[in-house]
């Protein structure tokens, strides 16, 4: 057999035949390679570039700085505070994220709670996001983190910034607080801030009234991540606009006075500049922490508000419904002068018929007021008077009156969820209840009883109405960003000085003269003295039995049974300057506690002088070279 | 013309002679587009030789040596050692199959035997190019057609097929029958037999289908439709379909490839390291390494062409065509071109045993190129 045959030669031109065939299917397949490279390198490229972008950049939202609120001197109400924290990073924690936490346990205060909080948040997050071990520590602790840190690898000191209320229950009323966005929230606000984790926005007060300008506008910072979403460097950084400061015209020393004035009790107290309606202070009692609010309440902590029978949570002065009792004769007083009765006069015996009912005065057990005019009928608050008073104006007279005063609607304070306080007139009667009006129900409503519903900011103004002759109103805000809230000179009143001056003599002699009202809490610094007008809310009817038998005093009654007492004041009594209105719910009671705080905040009030002081608005007064603080009213 | 084919036959070359003979030029190829892999390394490892590129480039140096012994090893001893290689190779994977290392994706790919860990159907790659070269160099082309001794060329396929599918591993699996099938084409299997079996072959994709596995059907099916699995399967072909196509023309620059550097892409070291190369060099690094490419295996056709015996023009380009299957299916996958099969790309992906393997490979193809004159009588291979 040789070596080599035609067989070999015929499978040599068969391999190269074939290798040719391979070869060209190769070359195609290479073709196939290079066409693909070209339809995703040259025809797709910019949009793969941009997606290759998409995935490296990640833009995020920087929060901007809360806009702070002051009072009129520049005091900070509500701030930003640096928040010192303590945070882990678990894969650069060398020794184990347990041995850390023990380590950093050792040096500041970590309950079990929290030590279970961090080990359960480490398990939810990504190895190289920081977890927050401790917030809120003191500058103290937080050095001792810091100067042990070379021994405490993966723990990072980091400062934030968290919402601080400096006076915590005490101005809770005005500014409300923040806490975390609601679904609600983001429904009808569609700011991207919101959905930043651990956003929080105002819930209540000034917070919420002026949430927009507060939270100013969000900044970005443009990082370059990896796959995992690990930040690898910041390519750009735009602070955003912080959000804008607000000026209250609170003074924050009246309201603490006021606040410690009013104590334990369920009541409310509005100071106000006459002139102007600048809101000095503006106290609800008892109040709440807002700061609790903004760190997360806990449940305890919320039943312990909502279940308080004082109801904390409610701020009494702009939505407490109050009648206004015998403070309401003041406006009363004011439409009978004008109405032909400004030398009126009765003969009070304690009690009045009316059909077949009985009217009777508070004095009726000593056999009435005898001989009452204008101003004695405000000075001993003489029902018998006032009834006859109403009984001459009509109800629709009174009405007109009430709401030239400024009861009956909101008065416009820059709060949210002011009530509007009710004045009952004969188209809201057959509204309400489908019957027309009775005679009688005007008599009750000459005297702040019945229907009539007012809210201390209300009576508050009503005292600056009475003390001016104009139609002040009350303003809370003095200016947001650096931008004066609008305040339009207040407009005259349709009723002649000739009423005011009899009203405000009337209000004087309660306080001043023996037989008035108030006269055992008067203020006896010369130049300080006040007038004023007290006021009781029945909370109960009192049934003819009951007056037979002989009245129980408050002071037998349960606390939600007594009385409502309120007082209104201006002061000093010659060209009146402070107004101020209080509320003490279920406070009634023969030494008329409401009369004594009124005292010492109108007494106290005058001696400070807020508005004499000349560094209200601090921060502008530089910006302004024109404005004058000693120039305003 | 029998008288000096036999006399160069008997011709034997000097180690010197064989040195010289070396085709530098292809060794210097295979060199600049390891030196390409070793750039891709330094640069996925964020600009350092560790953690891949100084191993493999220790493992080139090591290759290269291997290629050189290969190459002067005479082609009748490769002839001789065909069959125990390839038994060997079988034995190795049987053993993977029963205890072998799960690695990545469940596969049983790696097996350890002592300090080395070897993947087996690496060295079945060479092993049955070897042993079909030397089965085939005995066939005369009308043999190759006959049932029976088709059968046995068609089990030597089988069995190392089956068995590293069932490890599983597809991609080894489809380049092990594609480099015989391509074998016996060469050696001129009848076009009966391939125009009906291709028939057949598409008519078997629905019943294929049944037995795949189900990561194997999820990444068909995520293949055809990235988008259904837009954060899972899909998300790795998204992203390097994104790594290579924002390349653009020129590419981003040396290091300069955010999808690598970020992490973005998967495996980026070892089967996609293409999509790398696309990023930082663009179109044009890529077609300048395709042409590399090119030229390796036009060097290989040509050896191949050659050689003056059957055995060593089967395995040249049966070598040659190994390194081409290689080529095509990690760069069509990396691309979305076909699913992803764990395939890495020769010379540039890192890794010990394909690295070895390939250079081994090229040894035996630059063993052919040196000891082309040498005749082999076709009955010198025996019956098998």
């Amino acid at each position: 057999m040789p070596l080599f045959d035609r067989k070999d030669k015929s499978r040599y031109a068969t391999f190269t035949r074939r290798t040719l065939m391979v070869s060209g299917g190769m070359t195609a397949v290479f073709g196939v390679i290079a066409g693909r490279l070209y339809q995703l390198q040259i025809r797709e490229g910019s949009e793969f570039m941009t997606r290759a972008e998409a995935n490296r950049v990640s833009q995020r939202l920087v929060a901007p700085l809360r806009g702070r609120i002051l009072d009129r001197f520049g005091v900070e109400l509500a701030t930003n505070r640096r928040n010192y924290r303590v945070m882990i990073v678990a894969e650069q924690a060398a020794e184990g994220v347990d041995a850390a936490i023990d380590t950093i346990g050792k040096l500041i205060y970590l309950s079990d709670h929290q030590r279970e909080k961090v080990k359960h948040d480490i398990a939810a997050n990504k190895p190289f996001a920081p977890v927050p071990v401790a917030e809120n520590l003191s500058w103290d602790e937080f050095a001792r983190i810091n100067l042990h840190l070379p021994y405490l690898p993966g723990v990072q000191p980091d400062v934030g910034e968290t919402r601080a209320y400096p006076f915590n229950a005490q101005m809770s009323h005005i500014l409300g607080y923040v806490a975390s966005v609601s679904p609600e929230d983001i429904a009808d606000d569609n700011d991207p801030l919101l959905e930043l984790p651990g956003f929080r926005i105002g819930k209540r007060g000034i917070e919420k009234e002026f949430e927009t300008q507060i939270r100013g506008k969000a900044g970005t910072s443009r990082v370059e991540v990896n796959a995992y979403g690990r930040v690898i460097r910041e390519l750009g950084h735009d602070a955003g606009t912080p959000g804008a400061d607000v000026y209250l015209t609170i003074d924050q020393q009246v309201q603490n006075f006021a606040s410690q004035r009013l104590g334990d009790e369920s009541a409310a107290c509005v100071v106000m500049d006459a002139q102007s309606g600048d809101v000095l202070a503006l106290v609800s009692t008892p109040g709440y922490d807002p700061n609790l609010f903004n760190a997360g309440i806990t449940g305890t902590q919320w039943h312990a508000l909502t279940g308080d029978d004082h109801k904390p949570l409610l701020n009494k002065a702009i939505t407490g419904n109050y009648p206004p009792g015998s403070t309401f004769k003041t406006a009363m007083a004011l439409a009978a002068v004008d109405n032909g009765m400004a030398d009126f006069a009765v003969n009070c015996t304690g009690s009045m018929r009316l059909g077949d009912h009985t009217f009777y005065c508070d004095a009726w057990r000593i056999g009435g007021h005898g001989h009452v005019n204008l101003q004695r009928g405000i000075q001993v608050s003489c029902d018998i008077f006032f009834y006859e008073v109403a009984r001459r104006l009509g109800i629709d007279k009174m009405v007109e009156a009430a709401r030239a005063i400024g009861l009956g609607s909101s008065t416009g304070i820059e709060l949210p969820g002011e009530l509007g306080g009710l004045i009952p007139s004969r188209a809201w009667k057959l509204a309400r209840f489908g019957v027309p009006w009775q005679q009688g129900e005007t008599l009750i409503n000459g005297i702040g009883q019945g229907y009539v519903l007012t809210t201390p900011v209300q009576l508050c103004m009503q005292a600056a109405r009475i003390a001016t002759g104009r139609a002040v109103v009350p303003r809370l805000v003095h200016e947001v960003g650096a931008r004066l809230q609008p305040r339009p000179p207040p407009a005259p009143l349709p009723f002649s000085d000739k009423a005011f001056a009899m009203v405000r003599e009337g209000m004087s002699m309660a306080v001043n003269q023996p037989g008035g009202t108030a006269y055992g809490w008067r203020i006896t610094q010369p130049g300080l003295e006040m007038g004023g007008k007290t006021g009781t809310a029945q909370v109960r009817r009192i049934s003819k039995e009951e007056r037979a038998t002989g009245v129980k005093g408050n002071s037998e009654l349960p606390w939600n049974l007594r009385e409502h007492a309120l007082f209104i004041a201006f002061a000093p009594i010659e060209s009146p300057r402070y107004v101020m209105s209080i509320v003490i719910e279920h406070g009634g009671a023969r030494n008329e506690p409401q009369v004594q705080f009124a005292r010492d905040i109108m007494l106290y009030v005058q001696q400070r002088d807020p508005l004499k002081l000349p560094n209200a608005y601090p921060v502008n007064a530089a910006q302004r070279p024109s404005f004058n603080p000693e120039a305003r009213g | 013309m029998t008288t000096r084919s036999y006399a160069a036959a008997k011709r034997t070359l000097s180690s010197m002679d064989k040195l010289l003979d070396v085709n530098w030029g292809l060794v210097l190829l295979i060199t600049l587009i390891a030196c390409v892999g070793f750039a891709m390394q330094y640069s996925v490892a964020g600009g350092h030789f560790h953690p891949w590129a100084a191993p493999q480039m220790e493992r080139f140096v090591f290759g290269v040596i291997l290629l050189v012994v290969v190459a002067l090893i005479d082609i009748r001893f490769w002839m001789n050692a065909a069959y125990p290689f390839y038994g060997v190779a079988l034995l190795l994977l049987v053993a993977t199959t029963i205890m072998g290392k799960v690695g990545g994706l469940g596969a049983q790919r790696w097996l350890e035997l002592g300090p080395l860990q070897i993947q087996p159907s690496e060295l079945m790659k060479i092993s049955l190019v070897l042993a079909l070269s030397r089965y085939l160099h005995g066939r005369a082309v009308e043999d190759v057609s006959h049932p029976l001794r088709l059968a046995i060329p068609l089990a030597m396929i089988g069995f190392p097929a089956v068995l590293v599918l069932m490890q599983p591993n597809l991609g080894t699996a489809t380049i092990l029958a594609a480099d015989g099938a391509s074998l016996l084409f060469l050696a001129g299997l009848s076009w009966w037999w391939i125009l009906p079996t291709l028939g057949a072959g598409v008519a078997a994709v629905p019943i294929a289908w049944r037995f795949m596995h189900d990561y194997q059907k999820r990444r068909v099916l995520t293949f055809l439709n990235p988008a259904s699995d837009a954060l899972g399967a899909g998300w790795n072909i998204s992203q390097a379909e994104i790594a290579v196509g924002s390349g653009g023309l020129a590419g981003k620059g040396f290091m300069r490839g955010t999808q690598s550097q970020l992490n973005f892409l998967p495996e980026k070291e070892t089967d996609f390291i293409w999509t790398v190369l696309g990023e930082e060099f663009g179109f044009v690094g890529c077609i300048a390494v395709l042409l590399l490419f090119a030229a390796v295996i036009f060097y290989g056709v040509r050896i191949a062409m050659a050689s003056r015996s059957q055995f060593g023009r089967l395995l040249a380009f049966g070598i040659t065509l190994n390194f081409f299957f290689y080529i095509m299916i990690n760069a069509s996958m990396v691309m979305g071109l076909i699913p992803v099969v764990g395939i890495p790309m020769p010379l540039i992906s890192y890794g010990g045993t394909a690295m070895l393997t390939v250079m081994f490979g090229f040894g035996l193809l630059m063993s052919v190129h040196v000891h082309r004159q040498v005749e082999i009588p076709r009955h010198s291979a025996g019956f098998l």
